[in-house]
């Protein structure tokens, strides 16, 4: 009986792994073909789908399997996403890293994507290796825009990532509420009217009064500010409120009282409806990649569908996000990744296929240059040739102001202050909640 | 008064119509709109909700297939842990309400008192040293841990053992053991049938219980290939999946819910009397 | 009970705890003391590097219980509960009389029945992720609001304390109503009738039928479904964590003690996150002593 008992448990034990073992089978199953030899899968950590169709686009042997599958001549390219939001992809990302030297070769991860908002938090460790080691020199990659390769060098000066993008960013406007509210839909004269934040506020309550809406939230001018701040989110351990954040809390919170704005989540369907026509939303802040990301253009009904937006400087300069390409410590595809970046952030081709095809503004800056003074232009912005902004914006851009906590607390900032925005909560409730808030995702700042 | 009654019955009838009329509206009005949207087009969707399907119910399924929630395996992953889960629960539950029901040894006070105290305990509250020792069982990211802690089962334990008061006496057990049967083939031969309805409700339960799952197996699960319905559906939450298309988010939901939907549909006659014949031993 | 010593077979008993025992033991309990061990350390993750364990005694529970958050989401957590279960139970109470009054003669019960318990299996992520959809201010809840002229303009229900908590409560609700129907319904049907009958005859209303009669033998059955009912509660969690994508908001007035929790589980902070645990098995295990003795269960399980 004693036999049958233990025998039972043993069965369901192995039934138990019997399952848990088919998963595992069959996720090596889809490297079939590898037989294990070493360089035949490249495994990217991403977020989004934006570098995948970047790359099944404009990079020339890649061929496309499924969405999250691809070949390289006879390699496998495997896209991981996981999704960014609540650290989510940070913190897949530190798993893997941190499990990378006893995992299999074809599980390993080859390259992975970050963004500026926790970039030091990569590019100071070993997990990264620098661009020389790939042998990417300083010649190949001269044309591109300073700030994308400071982003990416640590404090010993080794680069450690490229970006196929700069992300300058400029204000779209509605051009049919343009031309309702302000009588013309010209960039120029459109830029007349949200020149500073107190013309920004005037053509805000003329927008109001014919019940539009400036913005579709208040986040959609948090990065304006965020981006023109003096001090680091986190200054000596010690969480830290720029005077400019604090800035943007308090024009926010008149724009939502006078009923200018909104206060959806940014990337919410709400926040995103405004992209659509018949959308009382004038305004969205962004660089080249929102137009691509968030616009809808290819679907009928959307306001870039009928080519109505319209580009023009805004009120400050800023730069949003920023997707940059790192090879993982411990990849044995060095080569393939050399050539995927130096393809997609170097190639002058490729570079000019991503702006004319993807509406992105490319990390060339000779390149840029030379097609802003050209009659490219762009079908989503109206026939408007938005370059000669971007190139005019990308100059004074200043990213010394990074933290590897930003992502982190910009977050929390915006959903701790849509509280008050909201009346839930005092101004001082809500910073008290924000403080709460990094105090529990980074335990290790202080926040009094 | 006697006549009186009479009325009161035709208008509590009438009353009981009207609430189980206003009940099944308000139960079941979500997955019309669900099903409503998940056959039109974002721009459909954002330009207000029509009680009317739209036509675009092919090409939602399409973007869905092909895109990069691996739903499928997300299905089969669902199926497997909920299943074995669902077996292990009742049979092991089943064993051990038997135990305490049928046997009278050293301990047994203690042992029920005990499993009646942990039952309260939130699963969740063990949580972290659960996923250090997973971890160091090099168990991280598999099924393992989100199925075998199933045959510990207090909540059902306890719902068995209930059952076996009210419609197990110990005299059949006796009978079974003069005829000269072990104790482990009564168990299985001759006490798993008597107690059937309860098994039936409770594999019920707890396949749902596990079909539902998000909390462990969120923190447990990382890779595409072994992520389960749920976490899939909460990843549609975060940012900017599906490429803001509403009518793939709806085409998802309806995705994950159809499958279970269907098969109740098909057995609610047995499901609904199942969960009502376990019931009535108190 | 009496024990009958002498019985050989009673060893069994033990054999037949076995699996249950020792799965338990593995999963539940050394985990549980690994918990609490973690409780008194400072352990947490940095960007790409661990900090601790340093001992730290009971510093973590002194800053939790300090910050006073604990009984916010506790109270948060029951108001959602109680929101939800008092029409549960009331709701289930009238329709479990109606199903099982064979003088109401009720047609299409069984349609009703298979309406109602359809919620129950309704996967609960998938569930709020629709009512999020549903509820967004762009969303068909406020169009069709709209259109019936109840509201002027876009209602924000997430930006509101009151209508996130009762979108919690009614999913709540609804997920658990026609469970809990059912169970009461086949409890009223095994009631003899003979007592309703007589009950009658002495003149005692429908409604007094339903108080001396029906509730005292639903009796063993409600606390069944008040127990399981309040455990599932305790561990409410993935109804608010999707519905607000984990922020509780506003003000985390929907934030509940296992989203709490995991907040800390998520960002790896291994020190609060266990002295939280510890306290969470604290509060849960107070609560749950005070409904039992409550409901008058015994203990003495005979």
């Amino acid at each position: 009986m004693k036999k049958k008992i233990v025998s039972l448990l043993m069965i369901a034990a192995m039934a138990a792994t019997m399952f848990a073992g088919c998963g595992g089978s069959n996720s090596e199953g889809s490297d079939a073909g590898s037989n294990g030899s070493a360089g035949k899968v490249l495994n990217i950590q991403c977020w989004n789908e934006e570098f995948r169709t970047r790359i099944e686009d404009h990079y020339p042997d890649y061929e496309k399997v499924s969405d999250t599958e691809g070949k390289i001549g006879d390699v496998t390219v495997n896209w991981i996403i996981t999704p960014s939001d609540d650290n989510a992809y940070q913190n897949n990302l530190d798993r893997v890293l941190e499990a990378q030297e006893s995992t299999d070769q074809d599980e390993k991860t080859d390259m992975f994507l970050i963004e500026a908002d926790y970039a030091p938090k990569y590019i100071e460790t070993d997990y990264v290796l620098p661009l020389s080691e790939l042998g990417i020199s300083d010649s190949d990659i001269s044309e591109q825009y300073d700030y994308t390769q400071k982003v990416v060098t640590d404090t010993n000066g080794n680069l450690k990532g490229l970006s196929w993008q700069a992300c300058p960013g400029v204000l779209f406007y509605n051009r049919d509420l343009a031309t309702e509210v302000l009588g013309t839909d010209d960039p120029d004269a459109v830029q007349e009217a949200v020149k500073d934040w107190d013309t920004f506020v005037a053509t805000a309550e003329q927008m109001a009064a014919k019940g539009y809406h400036m913005t579709s939230s208040v986040n959609d001018t948090y990065r304006v500010y965020s981006n023109n701040v003096t001090s680091k989110w986190v200054e000596d351990g010690k969480l830290n409120i720029d005077d400019n954040i604090m800035k943007w809390v308090e024009d926010s919170k008149k724009m939502v009282d006078a009923g200018q704005t909104a206060t959806h989540e940014l990337w919410s369907d709400d926040w995103n409806k405004g992209m659509m026509e018949d959308s009382p939303v004038f305004c969205y802040f962004g660089p080249a990649w929102l137009v691509n990301f968030s616009m809808h253009a290819d679907e009928e009904g959307s306001v870039g569908y009928a080519g109505k937006w319209g580009a023009c400087e805004g009120p400050q300069g800023f730069y949003w996000g920023g997707t940059w390409i790192c090879a993982a410590a411990g990849t044995d595809n060095a080569d393939l990744i050399k050539d995927i970046m130096l393809t997609m952030t170097t190639d002058k081709d490729v570079l000019k296929e991503i702006v004319e095809k993807d509406d992105d503004f490319a990390n060339n800056k000779t390149l840029m240059d030379e097609m802003a003074e050209t009659d490219y232009t762009s079908k989503v912005l109206g026939g408007q040739n938005p370059l000669p902004l971007y190139a005019k914006n990308v100059e004074s851009l200043d990213l010394s102001n990074l933290s590897p906590y930003d992502q982190g607390c910009n977050e929390e900032f915006q959903n701790a202050m849509k509280n008050y925005f909201d009346g839930n909560a005092t101004l001082d409730e809500a910073l008290a909640l924000f403080r709460k808030a990094v105090a529990e995702k980074y335990p290790d700042i202080s926040v009094e | 008064m006697e006549t009186k009654k009479g009325l009161n019955v035709k208008a509590r009838r009438a009353i009981a119509y009207v609430v189980l009329i206003a009940i099944t509206v308000l139960c079941l009005f979500w997955f019309y709109v669900l099903l409503i949207n998940a056959t039109r087009t974002n721009s459909q969707i954002s330009g207000g909700f029509s009680p009317l399907p739209g036509t675009n119910m092919a090409k939602n399924w399409v973007n869905l297939s092909h895109g990069t929630l691996p739903i499928w395996r997300g299905l089969l992953n669902s199926l497997i842990i909920a299943t074995a889960s669902a077996f292990l629960t009742t049979y092991f539950s089943a064993m051990t309400a038997y135990a305490i029901h049928a046997y009278r040894f050293r301990g047994r006070k203690f042992i029920s008192t005990f499993i009646l105290m942990v039952m309260m305990i939130p699963t969740q509250v063990v949580a972290l040293g659960f996923l250090e020792l997973i971890n160091n069982m090099g168990l991280d990211n598999s099924f393992i841990p989100l199925i075998l802690p199933a045959a510990a089962s207090p909540v059902t334990y306890f719902y068995m053992k209930q059952y076996m008061e009210s419609s197990l006496p110990l005299s059949i057990i006796e009978a079974a053991r003069i005829d000269g049967a072990g104790e482990f083939k009564i168990f299985n031969i001759v006490v798993m049938p008597i107690i059937k309805p309860a098994i039936a409700v409770q594999a019920i339960f707890a396949f749902v219980a596990s079909w539902n799952n998000y909390f462990t197996p969120a923190l447990v699960l990382h890779s595409d290939s072994k992520k389960t319905l749920p976490i899939l559906i909460a990843q549609l939450r975060a940012a900017d999946f599906l490429k803001f298309d509403m009518g793939q988010v709806y085409m998802m939901i309806l995705f994950s819910i159809l499958p279970v939907v269907v098969v109740y549909l098909l057995l609610s006659k047995q499901i609904v009397s199942g969960v009502a014949a376990g019931s009535v031993k108190g | 009970m009496k024990k009958k010593k002498g019985n050989k077979y009673n060893r069994w008993g033990w054999y037949f705890l076995i699996p249950f025992l020792l799965v338990y033991v593995v999963f539940q309990l050394i985990p549980l003391f690994n918990t609490i061990y973690n409780s008194f350390f400072e352990r947490y993750r940095t960007g790409l590097t661990w900090v601790g364990p340093n001992f730290v005694g009971l510093d973590n529970y002194k800053e939790l219980l300090s910050q006073g958050d604990l009984w916010v989401y506790l109270k948060n957590t029951m108001i959602m509960w109680v929101l939800g279960f008092v029409p549960q139970i009331a709701v289930s109470l009238l329709l479990g009389a109606w199903f099982s009054d064979n003088r109401l003669r009720l047609k299409g019960s069984r349609f009703f029945k298979t309406v109602i318990y359809l919620p129950n299996l309704i996967m609960a992520s998938a569930f709020s992720m629709l009512f999020f959809t549903l509820f967004s201010d762009n969303g068909p809840m406020n169009s069709i609001l709209m259109s019936l002229g109840i509201i002027s303009e876009p209602y924000s229900f997430f930006s509101h304390v009151w209508s996130t908590r009762t979108l919690v409560a009614v999913m709540n609700f609804l997920m658990w109503f026609g469970n809990t129907t059912i169970l009461l319904m086949a409890g009223m049907m095994s009631i003899d009738t003979s007592l309703y009958e007589a009950a009658e005859v002495d003149g005692a209303t429908s409604t007094q039928r339903f108080f001396k009669i029906t509730l005292p033998v639903l009796k063993p059955i409600l606390i069944y479904v008040m127990i399981t009912s309040l455990i599932g509660g305790l561990q409410m969690f993935d109804v608010p964590q999707i519905l607000t994508n984990g922020t509780g908001e506003p003000m985390r007035s929907s934030m509940t003690l296992i989203m709490f929790l995991n907040k800390h589980l998520f960002s790896k902070n291994y020190g609060m996150g266990g002295a939280l645990s510890v306290l969470l098995f604290i509060v849960t295990g107070i609560l749950s002593i005070i409904v039992f003795k409550a409901s008058g269960y015994s203990m003495d399980d005979e």
